[in-house]
């Protein structure tokens, strides 16, 4: 008879960043990963956020993608403060290379070389990329 | 022919490849995520500026407006339309070619 495996898991913290390295409302990975930055935030993990490559699309101010039949999310990354999640990090290069500054953004971001983004993404436990 | 594109140049070479192999004259309509190649500014401008000398190039309206890009950030040489333009350009070119 096989017994039922026990997890500890009761007061684990670990670091987790999110990844988001695509457009909004093209695929349906951004809003996936939105849901997961919530879930970790209900288990009360040390959770970050990233924006890269075309990521940096999903916080720029003025969407309405209403004629789309979609819902419009961003306004839920301004949310994110009151679940204690305040480390929001823009790429550098990938904002500039898009032709955004941190004025065109839905919420208040750090804005990091990729050098230094590189090394907070080797200092976390679990990154969770889309 | 009536060329349309839906991938961001940022991520994939599907605009590229559209602009390399698009006969002059024929139109380009870039949708959903491939809207993005119409803004000025940016590190991709430079290459789709200078196809609206060879091309007629149309963005759609509603796919930029989801993605909170105003129109003010449009290439020069760019058209928007909405879904009534993309039928039109649809029924007026002909032949639809996809880049995926």
């Amino acid at each position: 008879m096989s017994e039922e495996p026990v997890f500890e898991t009761e007061g684990v913290v670990k670091k987790f960043m999110f990844v988001n390295r695509k457009a909004p409302y093209g695929t349906i990975y951004p809003l996936e990963i939105l849901e997961s930055v919530l879930i970790s935030a209900a288990f009360d993990q040390d959770t970050s956020v990233a924006f890269l490559d075309d990521g940096v699309f999903q916080i720029k101010k003025g969407h309405d993608p209403k004629e789309l039949g979609m819902k419009n999310f961003s306004p839920t990354f301004r949310a994110l403060a009151g679940y204690d999640i305040e480390k929001l990090y823009v790429e550098k290069e990938s904002m500039e290379a898009r032709g955004l500054t941190p004025d065109d953004f839905v919420v208040k971001v750090q804005v990091v070389p990729a050098a230094e983004l590189g090394k907070l993404m080797a200092e976390q436990d679990v990154l969770i990329t889309g | 022919m009536l060329h349309t594109v839906n991938k961001s140049p940022f991520e994939r070479n599907a605009l590229d490849s559209c602009l390399r192999l698009a006969a002059p004259g024929s139109a380009i309509l870039l949708i959903e995520d491939g809207v993005y190649g119409a803004l000025a500014g940016t590190a991709q401008s430079a290459k789709v500026e200078a196809a609206t000398r060879t091309h007629d190039i149309y963005v759609l309206g509603p796919d930029l407006k989801a993605r909170g890009l105003e129109e003010t950030r449009v290439i020069g040489g760019i058209k928007v339309v909405d879904y009534g333009g993309f039928v039109d350009l649809a029924v007026a070119m002909g032949t639809v070619n996809s880049w995926l």
